[in-house]
Order: structure tokens, then sequence, then C-alpha cells
């Protein structure tokens, strides 16, 4: 069905997207015709390289990578958007792409308007747009709004309606870009499931997700993309598997990130990352209800103003629990760098459930720059060991622990 | 791509490039408070403005036509050629997210406001038989020109509008040169003068500019009395030919690096 061969894709970087302005192009044609001067050499970074799968009919795989690791770039290829650099590509079947929700979606027109043309665009013939109207309007449940221009509606309204008609989609190959991650979680549910019940059409289907967990249930095989690499495939539990072990070192054991892939300016980056005790100890393990100290090391080549750090907790199926600035905790730190030095995020009575979590890391400035930013960088065990140190061991599954009191009234005589 | 499976894969796919021109003219009477009037107002203030300025003050002589018919019917190409030209060539960046997001043939983005321009054109077109009937012209049979010359200002369109936008999203400058370009095109073509006025030894540099041949011709359908320069409309016919092989030539090429650049 899809047959990809050695597929690589290659960008320029040094010059920014490949946008410039006529007026420069005049200019340094004739720099270089005078003075001789070289332009400057171009950097290329390999964004899918040597990539090979193939897909029979009838399969859903899910794509999992960390981000930037080439997982978009791929879909965007296979569904034409882009050219590869290199390699080829075989696809049998009329296919549709799925990269954003409500494609060709404009505000002033209608619901009924946006329908026809988003689905024109995506590919379905405008006279099966209207044999599968009534279907698309009542999946999305919008009935009442639908002669409405689309800027009365809700986000969650338009996002519904967008989804919708992607799903109505008569391909034959559906391509999907973590598109469920966005509605309320009662629309995602349904979302989960339209893709559960493509099984059964016969319907190939790709997607890209971090939501490990919807991967597992709802394909029949997974691919892992590291850096542009195919790393794994096959079997969507073994994949999972193979990828979660690089989210980082064994719990409390000191975590060197001088080697891990990342993103960002790099003007500064973390080093390191520990995880300490209130005292600032070594621990061997975390239990729910300690304090948790986590230190996160950095290296700074030159100051950095207003520095901004992050860091994000998932699960081990990808749900995101927290996401703590020193922005939004109302920290403002003084400039740092150039040097090393480190900072420490003191996480008291750590409500989080027993199991397996691992954090992300962000440097940023409030002016929206990226120093570095490290995903999935390192993981901790949360030991299902008592709380409040009562020896009363904590079943594992949920997430979080509530901070909760029992109180009790007993009418006994 | 080879050529024709480019050509054939538009046609495929042709539903995308009515919807995009109905998207255009949905828009543009949603969202204005005159609506229709505009389409009307443009080319007839212009009108009235350029038989004031050149015919009454610098008098320049117009052929023996009424001045009202003689700048109306030279107006109504030129207004559609010049805003679906300025339309097309910021389609694609206009569009971005759509180039970037979802695959469908891209020549359909600067193609649409050909085709949306024409309920202008056509709206205008009714005004002009009003103002034919109120001067006493009768239409002849020369009027069957009309959906021919049609043809060939949409195609003349399409070839400069997809060049343009394709250069557009290589150079993000080129929006700027477009007004530029279409005020000096403005002048090299009869409109704001009669095209016998040319001098015979610029005769054939302005010839090569297709917009000569239609413009003329847009002015002797409505004037019985008045001949066509059939020479001159073929040899723009042929041009306009050979420039829609060279602009889709060129834009199948650049359509290969939309999806990076944009």
């Amino acid at each position: 069905m899809i047959t990809v061969e050695s597929l690589s894709k290659q960008y320029a970087i040094n010059r920014g997207p490949e946008v410039t302005m006529l007026r420069e192009s005049v200019c340094g044609f004739f720099s270089r015709l005078i003075l001789g001067r070289q332009p400057q050499p171009r950097q290329f970074i390999w964004a899918l390289k040597d990539v090979s799968c193939e897909i029979s009919a009838g399969e859903i795989v899910g794509i999992v990578g960390r981000n930037g690791s080439g997982k978009s770039t791929l879909l965007k290829i296979l569904s034409k958007i882009v050219r590869p650099t290199s390699g080829s590509m075989r696809v049998n079947g009329r296919v549709a792409s799925l990269l954003e929700v409500g494609t060709a979606f404009h505000e002033e027109l209608t619901g009924r308007e946006n329908i026809y043309l988003s689905g024109c665009i995506l590919g379905m013939a405008r006279g099966r747009v209207a044999a599968k109207f009534d279907e698309i309007v009542a999946f999305a449940g919008v009935d009442s709004y639908i002669d409405m221009p689309l800027k009365h509606y809700s986000s969650g309204m338009s996002m519904r309606l967008g989804f919708s008609v992607a799903a109505h989609l008569e391909s034959d190959i559906l391509l999907v870009d973590e598109v469920i991650a966005v509605g309320d979680g009662e629309f995602q549910k349904k979302c989960l499931q339209t893709m559960g019940e493509l099984r059964g059409v016969g319907r190939t289907v790709l997607f890209v997700s971090h939501n490990l967990a919807a991967v597992e249930n709802l394909c029949t095989g997974a691919i892992w993309l590291d850096n542009g690499v195919v790393r794994s495939c096959g079997r969507p539990k073994e994949v999972i598997q193979e990828y979660m072990q690089t989210f980082g070192a064994l719990s409390g054991a000191d975590k060197d990130l001088n080697g891990v892939t990342r993103r960002g300016t790099g003007e500064a980056r973390f080093s390191g990352v520990e995880f300490l005790g209130l005292s600032r100890q070594k621990v061997k393990t975390i239990a729910s209800g300690d304090t948790l100290v986590i230190r996160l090391h950095y290296a700074a080549k030159e100051t950095v103003q207003r520095p901004v750090f992050g860091l994000e907790v998932y699960t081990q199926l990808g749900t995101l629990v927290a996401q703590v600035h020193t922005y939004n905790s109302g920290v403002d730190l003084s400039p740092i760098g150039p040097g090393s030095g480190y900072i420490d995020l003191e996480l008291p009575d750590l409500n989080l459930a027993p199991g397996r979590y691992y954090i992300s890391l962000s440097l940023t400035n409030l002016g929206y720059i990226f120093y570095d930013v490290v995903d999935h960088c390192a993981t901790f065990d949360v030991d299902p060991s008592g709380r409040y140190g009562l020896n009363r061991a904590l079943k594992s599954g949920a997430i979080m622990c509530l901070p909760c009191n029992w109180v009790s009234s007993n009418h006994c005589a | 791509m080879k050529y024709w499976q480019w050509v054939a894969e538009g046609w495929m796919h042709r539903e995308i490039y009515y919807l995009l021109a109905w998207r255009d003219v949905r828009l543009r009477y949603k969202q204005t408070v005159l609506g229709v009037f505009w389409a009307v107002l443009q080319p007839f203030l212009t009108m009235l403005l350029f038989s004031i300025v050149f015919g009454r003050i610098v008098n320049i002589g117009s052929d023996g036509i009424p001045y009202a018919i003689f700048y109306y019917a030279a107006l109504l190409p030129w207004i559609y050629f010049s805003s679906t030209v300025t339309q097309s060539s910021l389609s694609l960046v206009n569009n971005a997210r759509l180039v970037t997001k979802v695959y469908f043939p891209r020549s359909a983005l600067p193609i649409a406001p050909a085709l949306s321009g024409m309920v202008d054109l056509g709206i205008g077109t009714i005004i002009l038989i009003v103002m034919m009937a109120y001067y006493g012209l009768h239409p002849t049979a020369k009027l069957f020109l009309w959906p021919v010359l049609v043809i060939m200002l949409a195609c003349l369109s399409c070839t400069i509008g997809m060049v343009l936008s394709a250069l557009n999203v290589r150079y993000r400058d080129v929006k700027h040169v477009v007004p530029f370009l279409l005020q000096l095109w403005l002048f090299a073509t009869p409109i704001v003068y009669p095209a016998n006025m040319i001098p015979e030894y610029l005769r054939f540099y302005m010839d090569l500019n297709p917009l000569t041949g239609i413009v003329a011709a847009f002015r002797t359908v409505c004037v019985p009395q008045q001949h066509t320069d059939w020479a001159s409309l073929g040899f723009s016919a042929v041009v306009i030919l050979l420039l829609l092989f060279v602009s889709v030539g060129y834009f199948s090429k650049a359509e290969q690096s939309f999806g990076d650049v944009l």
C-alpha cells in the first residue's frame, strides 16, 4: 500500500528558510561579480535520513518520537506537500492528509460553506460532501449553528466541525498529525473511537501522536523516528517500550545532559539534572508525599538576560501532568552566565501516584527565544510505599494523590 | 512532473478551482457594505475621471467613439486584468497555511482570482450594454467576439498571476514590484489613448504587449463602424499561448519547493 524506500529530506539551516528578497539576490549577485565575495556556504540538516518502511493496506500505524525527529516531515512527504531530497515512495490509493483541524476554514463563511470548502480541498468530490453532509453535521453536533458564520462558533465547535469533515473523507489512506490532542475530553474520546472504527473499514491510517496510550491501543503497528532515522518499527507495544527506555536515567540517578537530542539556539544549555531530597541529599527512592528537589545544571556561553526555566512532567503514556515555569511561578531571575550553575526546583509534598514519570526541560527567555529544549530527558519513579509515613502501600495506575481528609460521623449508638 | 500530467491533474481537481473562486466572490460581497455597487462603481468612476482628464482637458482623440464608451470598454478589461494579477500574485503567500497543510493543485490559488473576477466583469458588461443603448450603438454580430476576448484576457491574467505568485514565494519583495509593474503596463497599453495614435515605428513593440490587441478589440466590438485589427489580435493570441506555455513550465517547476519555502 505504502512503500517508502530510503527517503531523505534535507533542509538548509543557516539562511533560515529559503525566503529571500529580490533586492538581496540582485545585490548579492553584483557583490559576487564585482567584489568577488563568496556567499556564505550553506549548512544542511537531515530532517529524514534513509527512511524505509512498508505499510500494507488496512494497517493503522502510529509514528512516535521526540519533537523534531522528523515525524511531521514524513507525513508531509507522503502527502506530497514537500518533496523528498532523495529516495522514492509509492502510495497506492487515494490519500487524504489531516495535518491540522479545520483546513481551509474561513471565519466569515458559514458552517455549511466551510464544510464544502474544506471537504473539497481535502480531496472529496462536491457530490460526496453533499451526500455526507447530514452525517458530518451530526457528528460535529453543530446542527443549529450550521448557517452561521464560523466566527460565531466557539473554538471547540469549529474544531469538532473540522475533525468531522476529516473523519468523513472517503480516502483509502489517511495521514493524521497529532490532531486528536486538541478539543475537549468528550470529543477526544469520539475521535479515538472513530479512529478505532477505521480499523474495521480497512482504511490505512498513519498517525503521529505523543499519546503513547492511544498508539498502543489503536494501532496495529508503530514506527519510532529518532533524529530522522527509523530506530524501530513493528508491534506497537514493543516499539513503545523501546522508545520509552530512552526517556532518561533510572530513578534518582544524576543524568548528564550533554549528549542528548535537543532543540534551541544554544546560548545556554542544560548540562545535567539531579533528583535530591529536602536537605539536598542524594535520594535512593522517591515516595509520594516526600519533598523532591530537582536540580537543573546549566552552562551558559553568553549572558542570558531574564532566563525562564521550565519543567514538564509526563506520565509514561505521554499525558502532560504538570508544567511549571519560573515565570509563571512569579519568579524573576537575574541574568545568568557566562559560566555554569544550577537552579533547584523544590516540589514539597509530591502528590504523584506511584509510577514512572518523565520530564522535559526548557530554558527560554521572555522574548520567546528558546535557548534549550530537551524533551523526555530524565525519568523518576515514585515508589508505591505509603504516604504520610504510613506503611500502607498505594495502588499504582492513578496519576495523583489527592490531599484529603476523611471525616466520619458515627451514628452507632 | 510531465507537462501534460500537470494539466491533467489540474483538470481532475477543477472543482477546487471553482470553489476557491466562489470563496473569493462570497467573501468580497459578504464583507463590503457596498456589495455589488463596488464592482460597478470602480470602472464607472475611473471612466468619468479619464473622460474628464484625458478627454476634456488633455483632449486626446477617441477615434470618434463617445468618450464614455471609449474609456469604459477599455477599463473593463484593464481593471479585470490588474485586480486579477494583484490578487493572484499574493495568493500563494496569503494562503501559506493551506499550501503547507494540504496537497491540492497549487495553481488553483493564482487561477481562482481570474475566475472570481468574471463576476465583476460580467456586471460591468451589463452596465456597458446599458451605456451602448444610451448612446444608440446597436450591437452587431461582432459581439460574439466578446467571449473570445474575455477568454484571452483570462488566460493572460492567469499567466502573469502564476509567474508573479511563484516569484513572490521565492522573493518576498516582488509584491512591492507588482503595483509599479501594473502602472507601467497601464500606460504601455492603449487605454487612455486610441490604438491608432501609436506611431508606426513603435507599432511592433506595442503589439508584443498582448493587452494592446485585446483592449483595442474590446473597443471595436462595441462600435459598429470600427474595424477590428485582426492581425494585432491574432498576434496577441500567439503571444498569450507562448506565455502560457512558459508560465506553466515555470510554475510546475517552482511549485515543488513551495512546501519548503512557505
